[in-house]
């Protein structure tokens, strides 16, 4: 007969209840110090005066908030942002659709399709330091884009595309269209090859023509790829810094001054920590209008 | 107990000390004393220098620093002049600055009111180190925060091939020559412009470089005596009704409104543009990428009939030492060793540039004729930039900037221009 006292039921019964936390410990632990504690620190910074630069900073209620909705650049810097992501993300789709269709296409053999695959997702591969001193090179009133448009005879060949106040934010978009595209291109084909070809003898056998098969067979089967991807990309795309800072810092004058870039000069160029964490705060109550769409989709889905 | 309780609290036990150690690994701040038990001191020299200077010439400047001061090593933190910056700021932040930093003029008030860098003026009065023999030193409300260490001239730089197929024989001296001389390179039509104007926001530095440094030339200011911002004095509103003149004339480089600093060298070193305001420090970058190019270099001309001496924008390598160090001798050490006659002739020799020691003279030779020519220039005027040691100055340029794109672009007049900037400087003074 063993000695051994039997424990409790209770005790074993806290135990179990408190092993699944225990094991969910460590992410928990990083979670709050790398998430959660430094936005509790963003937002309790955007209710001091000029935190990090003063040392014994004072609370100023809303005046942060006050000072920076009541700032006009501001104001642009919301509708510039709204522009550049709309747009970016609405030409991603297009552009990322097209492509996908193209290679899944059955006209052309498996190597044509290799390569272009391969071309295509080029622009993917680079980074935004690197995409930025390109188009900086090509977008140059001496690059190659006005040497070929004027070649051809489309203006002038001397165009400013990014220093032109009316120019510079149609051009930044562009490039991030032109750089984000393949991010699309590649779930959405993924997408299309997981078509079941049925779906698409069917519609055939009913009678649908290559345009109704599109909108009836592949858009409903795409559908819930790409309302994930169109909110992920307006997330990201939103948050999109380093190429607009790289190419125009902002300029000319404001003409593709961003939320991002407003943020970064409040904290870099101006020391305004306070500030800058209360246009951090913004964007974060913005965003996560953006994230809560995103996860209800989600949960919809499931 | 069974072998399954005993495995799970063992993995209990596992996953709370992994958590516990997780937490500690990421809280505590990693704050090794650079001491050890010998008395062996190890300090941190953050600096954007090495990587502007000939392979390993700083590390042997700190290896002869290292023998002469047995006992203290020096670890170089290296890295190009942005980064550096970003990681200074970040540095001053989190109260973890290297021991000795190199500083630009323009960030010295800011570290200063943080607290983030040490008031040598006293640090030097402990230590017993003579500052007479320094030729400068930046100063925040009486006390030395920067002492420059070497100097580096922003003179006018003019490719003498374009002046001289426009019919100019003479590099410009006044602002009339050099419209002249600008529309002349313009109106050769081989493409090449003028004068080359950088005014990217992302770096604004155009404005103190290539804009203000008009200002100066002709002996005016944009501060009042006590140091208050005064840029809607006659003399600033000349300078940009100047720079006005000049766009509407069509002389400047298209593209102006995001070009950066190493876009303006790249053009005139292209043969691009006929004339740009530079550093000295890129002589050996332009005749290395185009070794054809012919120029020459000159003071920035002045108003015309001014006759007064001209101020030439200059750029400094300055050093400090942070507050929070808890080797401030030997760092004030370095920055003596770096200050004396000799080493700083070398340092300036190899830099191409002015040295900050008042003895010490940088070594002209074959091939160095420009360098020498440059500090000529530099003697028979005197250095000026007004934005070293002004709080936020990157910021100051880029509002001046903003504003100064919407005067060129028409957008506003130069009365509303100057009193916007000056309403926006005083409320960062």
């Amino acid at each position: 007969m063993s000695a051994t006292l039997p424990r409790t039921p209770r005790r074993i019964g806290a135990a179990r209840r408190l092993e699944p936390y225990a094991y969910v410990a460590p992410t928990a632990a990083l979670m709050i110090v790398l998430m959660l504690v430094p936005i509790a620190m963003v937002i309790g910074y955007s209710f001091l005066d000029n935190v990090i630069l003063n040392k014994d900073p004072e609370v100023v209620g809303l005046d942060n908030y006050i000072e920076v909705i009541t700032d006009p650049v501001f104001g642009t810097a919301i509708a510039n942002t709204l522009v550049f992501v709309t747009a970016s993300v609405a030409a991603h789709l297009l552009i990322g659709l097209a492509f996908a269709m193209m290679l899944n296409s059955r006209l052309l053999g498996p190597r044509v399709l290799a390569a272009f695959r391969g071309i295509f997702i080029l622009p993917w591969l680079f980074t935004a330091a690197i995409v930025a001193v390109l188009w900086r090179m090509l977008l140059s009133p001496n690059g190659v884009v006005n040497y070929l448009l004027g070649a051809l005879g489309f203006g002038d060949g001397t165009t400013e595309w990014l220093s032109d106040p009316g120019l510079a934010l149609g051009s930044v978009t562009f490039i991030n269209i032109w750089s984000g595209y393949p991010f699309f291109m590649i779930s959405l084909l993924a997408g299309l090859q997981g078509i079941p070809a049925d779906l698409y003898e069917a519609a055939k056998v009913d009678g649908a023509g290559p345009i109704q098969r599109f909108w009836n067979v592949t858009i409903p089967q795409l559908k819930p790829i790409i309302i994930s991807m169109a909110l992920l990309d307006f997330i990201w795309t939103s948050q999109q810094f380093a190429l607009i800072w790289m190419t125009t810092g902002g300029g000319p004058i404001v003409a593709t001054e961003m939320l991002s870039t407003y943020t970064y000069k409040l904290a870099f160029a101006k020391y305004e920590f306070a500030l800058a964490s209360t246009s951090a705060v913004l964007i974060l109550l913005l965003s996560m209008v953006l994230a809560v769409l995103y996860v209800r989709h989600q949960r919809a889905r499931d | 107990m069974s072998r399954s309780t005993r495995g799970r609290r063992t993995a209990l036990t596992a996953v709370g000390a992994m958590t516990a150690a997780a937490a500690v690994l990421m809280t505590a701040g990693c704050s090794a004393d650079s001491g050890d038990a010998d008395g062996d001191v190890t300090i941190e020299f953050a600096q954007w220098w090495e990587p502007e200077l000939p392979e390993g010439a700083l590390r042997s400047i700190m290896d002869d620093f290292e023998a002469a001061n047995p006992g203290i090593t020096v670890e170089l933190i290296s890295g190009p002049y942005a980064s550096t910056k970003e990681q200074l700021f970040a540095g001053a932040a989190s109260g973890t600055m290297p021991d000795v930093v190199g500083l630009d003029g323009a960030w010295v008030s800011d570290f200063a009111k943080q607290g983030a860098i040490a008031d040598l003026t006293s640090l030097m009065n402990e230590q017993g180190m003579d500052d007479s023999k320094l030729a400068s030193q930046i100063q925040i409300d009486g006390a030395t925060y920067m002492i420059p260490v070497v100097n580096f001239v922003y003179p006018l730089f003019v490719n003498t091939d374009l002046l001289s197929e426009a019919g100019i024989d003479q590099v410009p001296s006044t602002r009339t020559e050099f419209e002249t001389a600008a529309k002349a390179i313009t109106d050769l039509g081989s493409g090449a412009s003028g004068w080359v104007l950088p005014l990217s926001l992302e770096a604004p530095n155009g404005i103190q470089n290539d804009v203000m440094s008009w200002n100066w030339a002709s002996g005016g200011s944009m501060l009042t005596d006590s140091g208050q911002p005064d840029v809607t004095n006659a003399d600033v509103a000349s300078t940009v009704e100047y720079v006005k003149s000049l766009w509407d004339d069509g002389v400047i480089a298209a593209g102006s409104f995001t070009m950066k600093e190493q876009d303006k060298v790249e053009e005139f070193t292209n043969g691009r543009v006929g004339m740009m305001i530079d550093s000295l420090s890129h002589i050996n970058l332009i005749q290395e990428n185009n070794p054809d190019l012919n120029f020459d270099i000159a003071a920035i001309p002045a108003e015309d009939g001014y006759d007064g001496s001209r101020g030439i924008p200059y750029a400094s390598w300055g050093i400090g030492v942070a507050d929070g160090s808890d080797h401030q001798a030997e760092a004030l050490k370095l920055v003596e060793y770096l200050m004396s006659a000799d080493v700083n002739s070398e340092l300036s020799t190899i830099a191409n540039a002015f040295p900050g020691n008042v003895d010490s003279t940088p070594e002209f030779g074959d091939g160095k004729e420009l360098f020498e020519k440059a500090f000529e220039i530099y003697q028979s005027g005197y250095p000026a930039n007004e934005f070293t040691g002004l709080p936020v100055s990157e910021e100051l340029m880029r509002q001046f900037d903003t504003e100064l794109q919407k005067y060129l672009s028409g957008d506003e007049s130069v009365d509303e221009m100057l009193s916007t900037v000056q309403d926006s400087w005083t409320a960062e003074f």
